[in-house]
């Protein structure tokens, strides 16, 4: 792999976002309207129930870590996306780039985009509802690896769709993480799910990081067992992602869709 | 440098959008490819630019095969520019050249981008951001897109299209004058006869997926009895297989 091409890759994103400011604003108003959104209705729940003490921290950290999530896959698919509502399709696969390349360059520009969008709300969750989501501690590096991963294989497997049917399959692009999300155990123990649900979800590593998210949050307890199998899951699923995002590639070069992409 | 295209065929489905196709273009000669809207023309540059697979034939570029696993080595010595795409729109011109500049790795990047800067008169817009460019701007700098990497070989597709009869002379001329400075194998692809007439050495006609005629404009025109190379292409295009 050229660290050169993944770099010029990288900054091809990094001055379209650098160039426009309501750009910046759209990564960042997202996440700071689902942290405002989730802090409100789980003050409100804490006020009306009993159950959990600490409901408004373990529903706002779970909801900055699935938008970590969601936003790690929505970056990867923009801009993907960008290059082909632009008409740069055909340039971009026409330049000597490899494969690898393009993959490795999305992987590392879509954490610079989901960062911006998050930081700042992590942040504004501290003094706003006194939730610090560095409050889980080193095991959080952990779950936000494993979560990017898991997302940019989403976006792996989106791109994919996009290479081989065109801006068509665009909208499965938005819809494709709510439709993990039920499964997902995001803001609910893996017990809520019917026993045939549970076992489809734990193939997912999202159940494995969320439900330890709760276990640090709510019992103080770390296990790097589970932490260590959410990682190898999303590992799978990541080869897999570019195993489909190679086969998509010849599939659109036989196809004929490379050239003339656009919208 | 020296492309074969030898027995080259694509189908789609049960579609036959390139039937068979062979033709040389020989080191530092334009050829142009003229045919019909829907005879296979960006189909054939399609597969010769490795973005489509081809059903059958090859590609040989200085006897090297596109489809190998020297694919990407021979990427960076060609290049290709089309009205029909774009760079990226909220780029700035000198964004756009410094991104294709190292996706090519071109060495010196300031100095090459200064030189087609220079060349093709992008100094006055080379801040502002390229979709806000008029065609003929949009032209030129896909022009210098194409030109970054100094390539050995170069298709242009319709280069000229919807272009004020100014700028379309200078984008003529500014090809003209670079293949006299620099090593340079051209295939053109328009629908302008009066630029293939000006540009090419050569010329292949083609119709539904076919190779119909070949020759210089001049051989052309006289077999078929026609006054001009248009006149030529008309005769092709419009006559029902007898050609065949």
């Amino acid at each position: 792999m050229n660290l050169n091409k993944i770099f010029a890759l990288s900054l091809r994103h990094v001055y379209l976002i650098k160039g426009s400011f309501p750009r910046i604003l759209d990564l960042i108003y997202w996440p700071t309207i689902q942290i405002f959104l989730w802090g409100f209705i789980s003050k409100f729940f804490t006020l009306n129930s009993s159950y959990f003490e600490n409901t408004v921290g373990i529903i706002l950290s779970a909801a900055i870590l699935y938008d970590f999530l969601f936003r790690s896959s929505i970056s990867y698919n923009m801009m993907f996306l960008e290059e082909i509502w632009s008409r740069n399709f055909t340039n971009l696969f026409i330049a000597p780039i490899k494969l690898s390349e393009i993959i490795a360059a999305l992987t590392f520009t879509a954490i610079f985009r989901t960062l911006i969008g998050l930081v700042p709300a992590a942040f504004l969750a501290i003094p706003l509802f006194g939730v610090s989501i560095f409050k889980i501690g080193p095991p959080l590096i952990f779950l936000l690896i494993t979560l990017y991963l898991f997302g940019v294989t989403l976006g792996l497997l989106v791109t994919s769709g996009l290479v081989r049917f065109g801006p068509s399959f665009e909208n499965i692009a938005w819809a494709s993480l709510f439709f993990l999300a039920p499964l997902g155990c995001i803001y609910y123990p893996i017990e809520i799910l019917p026993d045939w649900l549970q076992t489809v979800a734990k193939l997912l590593p999202l159940v494995h990081i969320f439900e330890e998210m709760r276990n640090v949050l709510i019992h103080d307890i770390i296990s790097y067992y589970q932490i260590l199998k959410a990682i190898f899951i999303s590992f799978i699923y990541f080869v897999f992602g570019i195993i489909v995002f190679y086969l998509s590639y010849e599939g659109a070069k036989n196809r004929g869709t490379l050239i003339n992409m656009g919208e | 440098m020296k492309l074969i295209v030898k027995n080259l065929s694509k189908n789609f489905k049960s579609t036959i959008a390139v039937d068979n196709i062979s033709f040389e273009i020989d080191k530092n000669s334009t050829l142009g490819l003229l045919g019909p809207n829907g005879c296979g023309k960006t189909t054939s540059i399609g597969m010769m630019l490795g973005l489509i697979t081809p059903t059958k034939g090859e590609i040989l570029i200085n006897g090297i095969n596109l489809n190998s696993e020297n694919r990407i080595k021979l990427l960076s010595l060609m290049n290709f520019a089309s009205p029909y795409i774009e760079l990226p729109k909220k780029l700035t011109v000198k964004q756009n050249l410094e991104v294709y500049a190292r996706l090519y790795g071109v060495k010196e990047i300031k100095k090459r981008v200064e030189e087609m800067v220079e060349d093709l008169n992008l100094k006055k817009f080379l801040e502002k951001k390229t979709g806000e460019l008029s065609s003929g701007q949009k032209n030129r700098v896909a022009l210098a897109k194409s030109l970054i990497n100094k390539p050995k070989l170069l298709f242009l597709d319709e280069p000229t299209a919807s272009l004020d009869p100014d700028v379309g002379d200078f984008v003529r001329e500014y090809i003209e004058k670079y293949k006299k400075k620099n090593e340079l194998t051209v295939l053109l692809a328009s629908h302008n006869m009066r630029e293939v007439e000006r540009l090419c050495n050569k010329v292949i006609m083609m119709k539904q997926g076919k190779i119909v005629d070949s020759g210089t404009c001049d051989q052309l025109i006289k077999k078929h009895g026609r006054q001009s190379l248009e006149d030529t292409f008309l005769k092709i295009a419009r006559s029902k297989n007898e050609l065949k």
